[in-house]
This record gives C-alpha cells, structure tokens and sequence, in this order.
C-alpha cells in the first residue's frame, strides 16, 4: 500500500515534469507509433492474404498436378495424362454421362496498373471447354463469355479495377496475339477475380507450349476425393499428385502469408531495436534531468523500488501512447484497402488488407515491450544512484 | 540523560582510482537530545561527509554509528532509506525543492511515505508551512519564491513529519546576509522552542554563533569542541 502510494506519487510527480522534455518523450512515442504501424499494416496483409485465400476453393473439387510439383507454375501435364486423368472415379458426370473436369494452363501477361502505372504480372487462366460446370460460382457480371477459338478473355472483378485497358472492348497485345476482352466475371472473391480466363485450346495453340499444367476435377460430393485420389495413383500411366482445391489454396497462401509474417517481423524487429534505443536514450537523459531530485527523494526515505517503477511506468506509459497511435493510423490508413501481390505459385493476387483488432493488440504488446527495455536500464540508472554523491554534484 | 547520536571510532574512505583515501580518521562524538550543533571547519575537511554518515544517507567504513537507539551503521540500503524517513529532516543548501510541485506540495512529499489521511496530510503541512511563516504561498512553485523563501519551505518540509533529528549541510549558504538571519532564527526557534535536535554544518561563522555548540573538524579529525551557555 505504502510502496504503491510511493510510486504512485513519484509517478505522479514525473509526468507533471513531463512539459519540460516533451521534444525527446516525443521522439519515443513517434517512434514506436512507427514500428507499430509498420508492423500492424504489414501483418494486416499477410492476415487479409489468408482471408481471400480461405475464399478459394471447394472441398468437393480436386486439383491435379504433376507429381512432385507444389504449384501450378512448376506443373506439367501432357494431353495422355489429362486424358487418363478424366477417367478417374469419383468425378461427377453431366447429364450426357461426361465428367465435369478442366484442363487448365497458365501464362503471365504484364499489365499496368490504374493508380501508380507499375508493370504487375497477372495470370492469364487457359480453362477447359466444361470450366463453367467446373466452377458453377464463376458469373459475367458484365459483356459475354469467351467464345472458342478466337483471342477472347474475360477478366476478374479485382483485375478488371486495379490494371488498365481491361474494359470491355479493349484489346490486350500479350503472347503473340491481340486478345479482346468481351466480359467481366466475378467468383465470389476469391483469387480468381484477380485473373483473366481464356480456353486452353486457344492459349496453347498460340505459343505452341503443347501442354496442360493441372486438371480441376468437380467430384460427386467431398468424400469421393479419396477414391478420386486412389484411382489416379494407382495407374502407373499417371504421375500425379491429388490436392483438395481448399488445401491447395491454402497451402499456396500459407507460404506467402509465411513470407509476409517474416518480412514483417524483421522489418518491425528492426524498428522495434532502433525503438528501443530511441526509448533508452529518452529515458536515460529523463533520468539524468532528474538525478537531483531522485537524490532528495531518496534521501527523504524513498525507496530505491519506487524510482525503477516510476521511471518504468513513464517508460511504458509513453509507449503505450505511441503504440495505440501506431495501431490506430494502421487501421485507419490500411485497413480494408486493397493490395495486389505477385509470388509464390499464383502470379498476381489482390486483397484486402485486414487490420484486425487482434493485429492491433499484438502491435500494443510490441510497444509495450519496447518501452519497458528501454526504460529498464535507465530505471536501474535511478534505483543505484548512490545518493550522497548525487546530492554533492549540484 | 542518552545521547541522540553517538559516533564510535567511526573512519571514512573513499575508493579514488586505485587510491584509497580517508576523509575521516577515527571521529567519537555524542551529540545530546536538544542540541543545536555547529559544523564547522575548511573546505574539504569532511563536514559532508560525517553529516551523511549521522543522517544515514551513507556508512562508515569502521566504526559503530549510533542514532535515535539504532545501529545504523548495520542497517541495510532498504531499511536505511526507512530509517531516514522516520528519523531524519533534511535542509539543503540549495533547498533540492521539486521544481514541478507546490510549496505545499512539496511539504507534503515525506507524509506520502506515513500512512496518514489525505486530510490529516494537509493539515500538518498547513501547520508546517505557518511555522515557517509561508502559509498564504502556499499553491507558489519554488521558481515563484524568493532564496530564503524556497529555504523556508524546505524547513517546513524537514519538520513535516516531526523527525528526531534535523540535518543541515549550509542551509545558508546560498542566501543574502538577512534572508540568512531569517533561516538561523527560524532553527533557533525550532530547537528552542520546538526542543528539535539540529546538526548544521556551515562555513559562516555568524551562523554558527546562533548554536549552541560548535565543533571544528580539520583534515578528518574534530579539533575543537565549544559548548556556548543558553
Ligand atoms: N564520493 C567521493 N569520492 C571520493 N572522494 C570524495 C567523495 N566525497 C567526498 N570526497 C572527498 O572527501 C573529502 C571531504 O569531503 P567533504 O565533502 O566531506 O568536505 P566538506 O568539509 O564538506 O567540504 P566543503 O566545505 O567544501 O563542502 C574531500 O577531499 C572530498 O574530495
Ligand atoms: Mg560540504
């Protein structure tokens, strides 16, 4: 009680000494509202990256790739394999008794985006002639569908907003060829919209690269992906390997949400050191503005306790601030903008930045471990101040 | 009648470098309840530091330390700073008031260490702060007050908690000649009237005619010894 009155009064008494140091208390809560925001922001997009991507996919839908390869991009299969691959059990049939699959290619075609000009990659999908059963969500929100045979595509809501020359009636030159862009489509948000489709057929006979990259398989129901899996492993023709679409997706989002977490921790790491230094620096000339008094205090009975808590507090204090206020520019700059990204095994991507309040707690909790290793040593600085000294040295 | 402070053989060294100096060489001293002692001697001779060591803010190196019944020479760090707390009012030369804090406020600083009420808090710095005659400056920051004002506040502040003993290390060395004489009437009338022990170390040697014993340390050692009649 008396301890926590002691610190309580010594806290007290610093922060009203506060106004004579505000310039270097403001370098530590500027400081650490930076690394918080840049910690908080570049998380925010590895967390919005997961959310999209847990959008992609469905459990009764199969991708298949060649064996040993994780992504599409380093796929390969030849039209033998996509043949045998079609004769799987486990995949529904249409009406007509023909299994609902798509045998899928794809290519990277350079496009421009709206707001700052950059060259960004964008997958340009080479779908089956069934690739519209295949994916019963994918819907023309604007324009038509591609017809066979012809240089058409379609493009994704999210590709359609962020790059230029993908209205309707504008031709895209890529490949070899000129590309007119007859409709819009939407799939519910997921990685797709990001994307621009064609037929396979058409894309392949272009460039002459003879092959498939994967086959999406719609099954009968969720459960038939085991016998869907066995039926192609056991055919020693087929060197496959058999992903849920869901996983796949997810598996390709982990990777470069893994990637994010990493490039923002080292950057925040960074910061965060850079922080401390700036917190310690802080807190060490606060301290030494303040020997005199710590010296009276001491020497009237306060406890050595009471000065490390004092000094810690207005450590933790400041920032504190500067961490509510680097999580609250992150949210209010980056939450809910849209990013785009290329890497890993999906070309370009666009989503959401998602700053979620967990996101911004964890950025407090950065700002608070900060502040109190800076403010530990300077603390200890007060705590072993040898009192009658201090007081000589007016 | 036992003696308040007794000083037993008691020796000081600091570590200077790799040297090893003594400042004090084997001082015994006794210092009655109700004395008003005087300090005195030239620079450097360790006036200082024997007054640190009677008011607990630092430890012989040998030598026993005797005060208000505690052997405080064996005290640890912690239960020392208790100790000052209960025992020992401080006057300053410069008067170490918080610069951010009222006189009041300020007065009140060694009452946050007791567990009294808020209220019975304010009531004994009210009491303090009219003993030293500064009631009506009270809500003034120490920047707002004169030298001898600020000093007065600190003595109201040393008195607050009614400690055993007072310890001043040339409480007016800092001050015009009349503020001076202020300071050493308003101790006077504390060890007279309020029978508050004083130990005073001061250069000035008008001050030291206010006490009423006086005690002259010369390179470490107590020289003369001079009790004057009340
Ligand atoms: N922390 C310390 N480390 C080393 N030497 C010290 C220390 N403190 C004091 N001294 C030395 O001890 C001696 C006595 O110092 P002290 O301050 O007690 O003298 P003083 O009589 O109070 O002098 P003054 O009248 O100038 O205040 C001096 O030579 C001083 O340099
Ligand atoms: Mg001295």
């Amino acid at each position: 009680m008396k301890m926590f009155r002691q610190i309580g009064a010594v806290t007290a008494m610093n922060f009203r000494s506060l106004p004579q140091r505000v310039s270097t208390s403001l370098v530590v809560v500027i400081g650490i509202a930076g690394v918080v925001a840049v910690l908080v922001s570049v998380l925010a997009m590895s967390t919005g990256l997961i959310r999209t991507m847990e959008n992609t996919g469905r459990d009764d839908r199969a991708i298949v790739l060649r064996s040993g390869s994780m992504a599409e991009t380093s796929s390969a299969l030849d039209r033998n394999s996509a043949k045998l691959i079609v004769d799987g059990a486990g995949i529904k049939h249409d009406a007509n008794g023909d299994p609902i699959t798509s045998a899928e290619t794809m290519r990277i075609l350079s496009l421009h985006k709206k707001d700052d000009d950059s060259e960004i990659n964008v997958i340009l999908r080479g779908v089956g002639p069934r690739m519209l059963e295949v994916r019963p969500e994918l819907k023309i929100v604007e324009g038509r569908m591609f017809e066979p045979a012809v240089t058409e595509v379609i493009v994704g809501k999210s590709a359609h907003s962020q790059f230029k020359g993908l209205n309707v009636g504008d031709v895209v030159h890529s490949r070899g060829a000129n590309w007119t862009v007859v409709g819009v489509f939407e799939t519910g948000g997921d990685s797709h919209e990001s994307s621009l489709m064609t037929y396979a057929e058409t894309l392949i006979s272009i460039d002459q690269r003879g092959s498939f990259q994967s086959v999406t398989a719609l099954l009968d129901s969720p459960s038939s992906f085991q016998a869907f899996k066995d039926s192609l492993s056991s055919n020693p023709a087929l060197a496959v390997d058999v992903v849920r679409e869901r996983e796949y997706y997810q598996q390709q989002s982990k990777n470069m949400s893994t990637i994010i977490s990493i490039i923002a921790y080292v950057v925040g790491g960074i910061m965060a050191v850079g922080a401390v230094f700036a917190a310690l620096n802080t807190m060490y000339s606060a301290v030494s503005a303040r020997l005199q008094e710590i010296a009276t205090l001491r020497a009237l009975g306060f406890g050595s306790a009471a000065m490390v808590a004092s000094v810690l507090a207005e450590a933790l204090i400041l920032a504190l601030i500067g961490g509510v206020i680097g999580a609250l520019l992150a949210w209010m700059f980056f939450n809910g903008n849209t990013v785009s990204t290329s890497g890993g095994g999906m070309g370009q991507m666009v989503f959401e930045l998602a700053v979620s309040p967990q996101l911004m707690i964890l950025g407090v909790v950065w700002a608070c471990v900060i502040g109190v290793l800076g403010g530990l040593f300077p603390a200890m600085r007060a705590a072993r101040l040898p009192v009658a000294m201090a007081l000589r040295a007016v | 009648m036992t003696a308040l402070v007794t000083l037993r053989n008691v020796t000081k060294s600091y570590v200077r470098g790799k040297q090893k100096v003594e400042v004090l060489h084997g001082i015994d001293l006794t210092i009655e309840p109700g004395e008003f002692l005087a300090l005195m001697g030239p620079s450097g001779s360790g006036k200082t530091t024997l007054l640190n060591l009677v008011a607990g803010l630092d430890q012989p190196t040998t030598g026993e330390v005797l005060v208000a019944g505690d052997r405080i020479d064996q005290l640890s760090r912690g239960s020392l700073s208790d100790w000052r707390a209960r025992h020992i009012g401080f006057i300053f030369q410069f008067y170490n008031l918080l610069p951010v804090l009222t006189a009041e406020a300020n007065v009140e600083v060694p009452l946050l260490l007791t567990n009294l009420s808020k209220s019975e808090r304010r009531r004994r710095v009210q009491v303090a702060l009219e003993l030293v005659g500064l009631a009506e400056r009270a809500r003034h920051k120490p920047n707002e007050l004169s030298g001898g004002q600020q000093q007065r506040v600190a003595i109201a502040r040393a008195i607050v908690s009614d400690p055993t003993l007072l310890v001043c290390d040339e409480p007016t060395g800092d001050l015009d000649r009349q503020s001076a004489e202020e300071i050493m009437n308003l101790l006077t009338a504390l060890n007279r009237s309020h029978k508050k022990t004083i130990v005073m170390v001061t250069h000035d040697p008008k001050a030291a005619e206010y006490a009423s014993r006086e005690l002259h340390l010369d390179k470490g050692l107590l020289t003369n010894d001079t009790r004057r009649a009340a």
